[in-house]
């Protein structure tokens, strides 16, 4: 297990974070960039002293400020791969991979690299240098790299970030059979929610040095306990005054015009989430069949940009809005931009927030 | 055509002849034979081989010392860096003959540590020492400049890499640091080389124009160029193809690594 206490000041920020992270499991830490996620993981590997903390990992303690403990980055049995993947530009890939292979006998140390190469399918690229490989390919050769270390904890900075949209897929899909597969704790950061549940077990959202809340991805999505986690998370978040009305739902005026109700309870001014997938569109002219949906905002259309089969709107209402429909809704309703629109959804589908 | 593409030319054309027409003349001057004639004189080899050698002694000094050195002042922050740094480049801007002055003040025979060199057993001044000691002082920041430049342009997250790959900050130093940076470092050992190599005031003054001793291939030019012209001229001829070389590597290291493209 790996635990992670850091107290400290980095320039405006005030890092304080305490996580756990247990055998097997892969906590991601997702949070805009300048959160201090990264600084969190150069604490763990020993790169960054926090003025207080505490590391521990499998049994041994690596940093502990109130006793002085402080074993060097080296010491500590950490597979650390770093955002830009840092290979050693003057190396092959076999030969970085073999870097952390010391007191190895030189002929099993370019068999090893070979064979951790192998598992990530990259034997023949074994005597590429970095500056001839993709970067799916280079994620690959650091990733066998820390795996050669035998690393008693992963961490990993934003993994694929530096890939561009088509390898991303894949490379995620890669990573995450490696963390199934290694039974050491897996500490993640990433600035993108999405992929933080792809590759996290749990997920805690970071936000100006401290972890506002941690849970698995679907606990963050159905309750956020802030309006950041719920934006964050990729809901629309809109804002208003709420009182509780009639039948035990909760009525919230919006900022700018308009009314919802939630399911939620809420007093005082909140913020209203919803989720785009939830949103329903209709054309505003259409005569409203009575049905289940309770909350129904009119909203001009913005932009329409087509993801795959489904279409992501960008929507002007009293508040900015974004919806997501199946690409045969779009062309069904001919939907473009200055079309006026009608976006509904369920008063049961409405989180609120107090702010 | 418009007047200033052709203020342009003329401009390189000017600096361009300039420059080269003086080089030109060393070899237009005097018949290759004649050249490798007056080479066979025996002061003319003894010149050129111990400027070779004090070379040499320079260059492996400034390497040993002057690399770590270089690796601190690029990869530490700390109080009266840049005061540091300062001194460190002030030989660089150093008129030669200050520098062999300020040679003599300090390690001279009644200089401040001329004491202590002297119980030593070490003989500087009118000895071969004293040259190296001349050629290391003036060139060595040509060197440590450069190298400090190469060290801060490696990426850090290599040397954070290397120490969490369990590898020391030494051996990350040996392993990362300096193949990273050989180019730069390749690009200052050239530099302090042609700086070493055409070493003149300095060394003159501290060291003195003894053949064989401590007379360098500019200090014979100097002595022969009223005597003996064929023999300054062939002299001069050895040094222009010596830093002709040089430059010319530097700028193939260089080239190689432009056409491998930086990683990323």
């Amino acid at each position: 297990m790996l635990r992670v206490e850091a107290q400290t000041r980095l320039g405006a920020l005030a890092l304080d974070v305490a996580l756990d992270v247990q055998p097997g499991e892969c906590l991601a830490l997702a949070g805009p960039s300048g959160a201090g996620k990264t600084s969190v993981l150069r604490v763990a590997a020993g790169l960054l002293r926090p003025e207080r903390g505490l590391v521990e990992a499998g049994g041994e303690t690596w940093l502990d400020t109130t006793r002085g403990v402080d074993v060097p980055p080296e010491r500590r049995r950490c597979g650390y791969v770093f955002q830009e993947y840092a290979l050693f530009p003057h190396l092959t890939a076999w030969q970085n991979v073999a870097y952390p292979l010391r007191g190895v006998p030189r002929r099993q140390r370019r068999e090893r690299a070979l064979g951790l190469l192998e598992r990530f399918g990259m034997r023949e690229l074994a005597d590429a240098r970095p500056r001839t490989l993709s970067g799916g390919e280079r994620q690959r050769v650091a990733l066998a790299r820390v795996l050669a270390r035998e690393p008693g904890v992963l961490l990993l900075d934003e993994p694929l970030s530096a890939l561009d949209a088509r390898t991303r897929a894949g490379a995620a899909r890669e990573l995450a059979s490696v963390l199934r597969q290694v039974e050491t704790p897996a500490l993640l950061v990433t600035h993108d929610f999405a992929e933080a549940a792809q590759l996290g077990d749990r997920v805690g959202v970071i936000d100006s040095g401290r972890v506002i809340q941690e849970g698995t991805p679907s606990e963050l999505a159905a309750a956020p306990r802030s309006a950041f986690v719920a934006d964050f998370t990729g809901a629309v978040v809109l804002t208003g005054v709420a009182r509780s009305g009639p039948n035990g739902l909760t009525h919230v005026e919006l900022d700018g015009g308009g009314a919802v109700t939630s399911t939620d309870r809420g007093d005082g001014p909140v913020a209203v989430s919803v989720y785009p997938w939830e949103i329903a569109i209709e054309p505003a002219a259409a005569a409203r069949p009575p049905g289940s949906t309770q909350n129904h905002v009119s909203a001009e259309v913005l932009s329409v940009t087509r993801i795959g089969n489904r279409v992501r709107l960008g929507l002007r209402g009293p508040q900015p809005l974004a919806a997501e429909i199946t690409g045969v809704s779009a062309d069904q309703l001919g939907l473009r931009a200055g079309a006026q629109v009608i976006a509904s959804w369920k008063a049961s589908a409405t989180r609120l927030v107090a702010i | 055509m418009r007047p200033f593409p052709v203020l342009l030319a003329l401009a390189l054309a000017t600096a361009l002849s300039f420059l080269t027409l003086p080089v030109v003349a060393i070899f237009v001057d005097s018949s290759p034979a004649e050249l490798i004639d007056s080479l066979g004189e025996p002061g003319a080899l003894d010149a050129l081989w111990l400027s070779l050698r004090t070379t040499a002694m320079a260059l492996a000094i400034i390497l040993l010392v002057g690399t770590p050195a270089a690796y601190l002042l690029a990869t530490r922050s700390f109080r009266g860096k840049a005061l540091v740094v300062t001194l460190v480049e002030l030989p660089l801007v150093l008129p030669p003959a200050v520098a062999g002055i300020a040679l003599l003040a300090a390690v001279g025979p009644s200089g401040i540590l001329g004491g202590a060199v002297d119980a030593a057993g070490i003989e500087l001044t009118l000895q071969t020492a004293g040259v190296v000691v001349a050629l290391t002082f003036v060139a060595s920041p040509f060197y440590i400049r450069q190298a400090m430049a190469a060290f801060a342009a490696v990426d850090r997250t290599l040397l954070d890499a290397s120490r969490t790959l369990g590898a020391s900050e030494a051996r990350g130093f040996r392993r990362v640091m300096i193949p990273a940076a050989l180019p730069g470092l390749a690009a200052g050992t050239a530099l302090a080389l042609g700086r070493a190599l055409g070493e003149f005031g300095a060394t003159l003054m501290f060291a003195g124009s003894f053949q064989g001793i401590t007379q360098t291939v500019p200090l014979a030019i100097y002595d022969r160029f009223s005597t003996n012209f064929d023999s300054a001229l062939a002299l001069s001829a050895v040094l222009v193809g010596i830093s002709a070389a040089i430059l010319v590597s530097v700028k193939l290291v260089q080239g190689s690594e432009a056409l491998g493209g930086a990683p990323g």
